[in-house]
């Protein structure tokens, strides 16, 4: 046996781009690498006509090289170069001090806690409602059509109503933009948990039974604890969703800060290069919300005794 | 030979109390198909440290009139005493243990856990739970074995455990539903060895559900033999071999022909019917 580890050991040891592509980090790179070709390709093509027109009115003909150059450094493109959003968010990111209005880092952050706070109510409410769905038998056919339903309107078409009529009664700030995020985030949360909180079998349940032990045993005894998986699960779908909420909550109330204020006043002033970086920045912010819920599953999961392979 | 109950429970003391009492039970399952009588006419007594098998074929009703006895199920009609109370009044004073077909514990908790979560239900102290946890690992052989999680375990080592668990309740009566049924019969010798060992010593009551003969007649002083459609009581055996058997005692005339006994009973009640 000793013979086969070391022969494997032997084969698989100097072959370093093999080990490169078992792994993830190759794929990734060749992912991003061809994201960002692409992205150059359609930089040059789509802002190629508003080139062609300032060359022209400049009396410029340009080299091949030259008017690639030009297109990929326009000030206002269709749509801007790589380099030209890298920089604008190294700039705004490093450059400015974070309590500036014009730090990226400050207008996430205005986001991220309105996100935050909405995700917290919405995971709070998903939870609730799941768990009387799952206790109270007619609950099921009453409210779970309501869940579903709430789902279907536009979030674009519910939001400036929202924050409208809590503007009239006095709600101002981080709350109205958290209830939009609420409102997204509670639904994957309910029908998560629904089938978490049930997931304990039969003879689990049974021997609830046995020991006689009441709901609220048995609910933080046996469901709870299966239903843990689903819970995070449907939290990583809830957080992202809290993040879009939290940005088109920032929309329709011409707020000054946060990530959604700076998309509106990049369009407003053709920064296409704000808007993108504006957006970059959502992306990546999204990208951490999900991995922090995936490392606080991960802990819970040592935690609750799972066997290592099990781990996706 | 019939099922009518006459014969008087094998205890060298005489009279002994009746902890369970069945009489002219019958439970049947309205279904889309029609009802399904899973039984009918049960009559049935088990007294105070009997370790009572019902064996038969699957469908016979076995693990259903278990369930009944443990408030798993309700009857519809007869009547049944468990300690003189309903079943349901026993469960609610858990006074009895019950052992699942697998294991079922939870993956979550760790062995000392997984016992300490009837404890828990209970409302014992966290002292109480300690030495319950650690008496009941000894009589089941898993001390050393506290911190390690389920899947750590063999699958005979798991069913020990889940015996424990069901032993840290202290009741009187221990439920078992084919305990042994998915371990293969090396682990299930063993087992079944210990087990009969943990009843001499503690002295509780056992019914215990099986399909297999050697292990019925090898652990009971009561072999009670069901037939199926409708589940039925066919034939209730006495088994007085002593009671400190070991395995080698079923290869002695009075155990091979209590078992012959077994067998002709499950083939009238016509078990092996195709």
């Amino acid at each position: 046996m000793t013979d086969a580890v070391l022969q494997t050991v032997g084969i698989h040891r100097p072959n370093l781009v093999k080990r490169a592509f078992s792994g993830s980090f190759l794929p990734v790179l060749v992912i991003v690498a061809a994201i960002i070709l692409i992205w150059y390709v359609g930089a040059v093509s789509l802002n190629a006509k508003f080139q062609r027109g300032l060359d022209e009115r400049a009396n410029i003909t340009p080299t091949t090289i030259e008017f690639i150059d030009s297109t990929l450094n326009q000030e206002r493109p269709v749509l801007p170069s790589p380099h030209q959003v890298a920089e604008n968010i190294w700039d705004t990111v490093f450059n400015k001090k974070i309590t500036s209005k014009r730090s990226l880092v400050y207008h996430a952050g205005v986001t991220l806690s309105s996100t935050l706070l909405g995700f917290l109510m919405g995971t709070a409410l998903g939870i609730l409602l799941a768990t009387i769905i799952v206790h109270v038998i007619s609950m099921e056919k009453s409210l779970m059509p309501w869940v579903i339903t709430s789902q279907t309107i536009p979030i674009l078409a519910i939001a400036p109503m929202v924050i409208l009529v809590l503007d009239a009664v006095g709600v101002r700030g981080l709350l109205p933009k958290a209830l939009i995020s609420t409102y997204l985030s509670f639904f994957p949360i309910t029908v998560g948990m629904v089938k978490g909180l049930r997931s304990p079998d039969k003879m689990n349940l049974d021997l609830m039974r046995t020991y006689s032990a009441n709901k609220w045993q048995t609910f933080w005894k046996l469901r709870w604890p299966s239903s843990l998986p689903y819970l995070f699960t449907s939290m990583k779908v809830a957080i992202a969703i809290s993040l879009v909420g939290a940005i088109v909550g920032e929309l329709p109330t011409g707020a000054v800060a946060g990530l959604g204020a700076r998309l509106l006043s990049g369009s407003y002033y053709g920064q296409t290069v704000l808007i993108w970086s504006a957006l970059l920045m959502a992306a990546f912010c999204a990208a951490m919300l999900v991995a922090l819920v995936g490392v606080a599953d991960k802990m819970v999961r040592k935690r609750m005794g799972e066997k290592a392979e099990q781990r996706p | 030979m019939n099922s009518v109950e006459t014969t008087t429970p094998a205890d060298p003391k005489g009279q002994s109390k009746s902890v369970i009492q069945v009489d002219d039970l019958s439970l049947t399952f309205e279904t889309n198909d029609g009802p399904v009588h899973a039984l009918a006419n049960i009559d049935l007594t088990v007294s105070e440290g009997d370790f009572v098998s019902f064996i038969g074929p699957s469908g016979c009703g076995k693990t259903t009139l278990l369930r009944v006895i443990a408030d798993l199920e309700k009857p519809t009609g007869g009547g049944i005493a468990v300690n003189g109370l309903t079943p349901e009044e026993a469960r609610l004073k858990r006074a009895y243990g019950y052992v699942f077909q697998a294991a079922a514990l939870y993956p979550w908790r760790t062995i000392e856990k997984n016992l300490a979560l009837p404890l828990e239900i209970m409302g014992l102290s966290k002292d109480e739970q300690r030495v319950r946890i650690e008496k009941n690992l000894e009589l089941v052989n898993l001390t050393g074995f506290e911190k390690k999680f389920p899947w750590q375990l063999s699958g005979g080592m798991q069913q020990r455990a889940s015996i424990a668990r069901a032993l840290a309740v202290e009741p009187d009566l221990l439920l078992m539903d084919e305990p042994f049924g998915a371990l293969d019969e090396i682990v299930r010798d063993h087992l079944n060895e210990q087990l009969l060992k943990l009843w001499r010593k503690t002295n509780k009551t056992v019914v215990f559900v099986t399909h297999s003969i050697p292990e019925a007649v090898f652990l009971s002083t009561k072999i009670v033999v069901m037939s199926p459609r409708p589940g039925r009581v066919y034939d209730v055996i006495d088994c007085n071999l002593p009671r400190d058997r070991s395995l080698d005692s079923r290869e002695t005339p009075e155990f091979l022909e209590i078992a012959h006994r077994v067998r002709e009973g499950l083939r009238a009640g016509h078990s092996y019917d195709d």
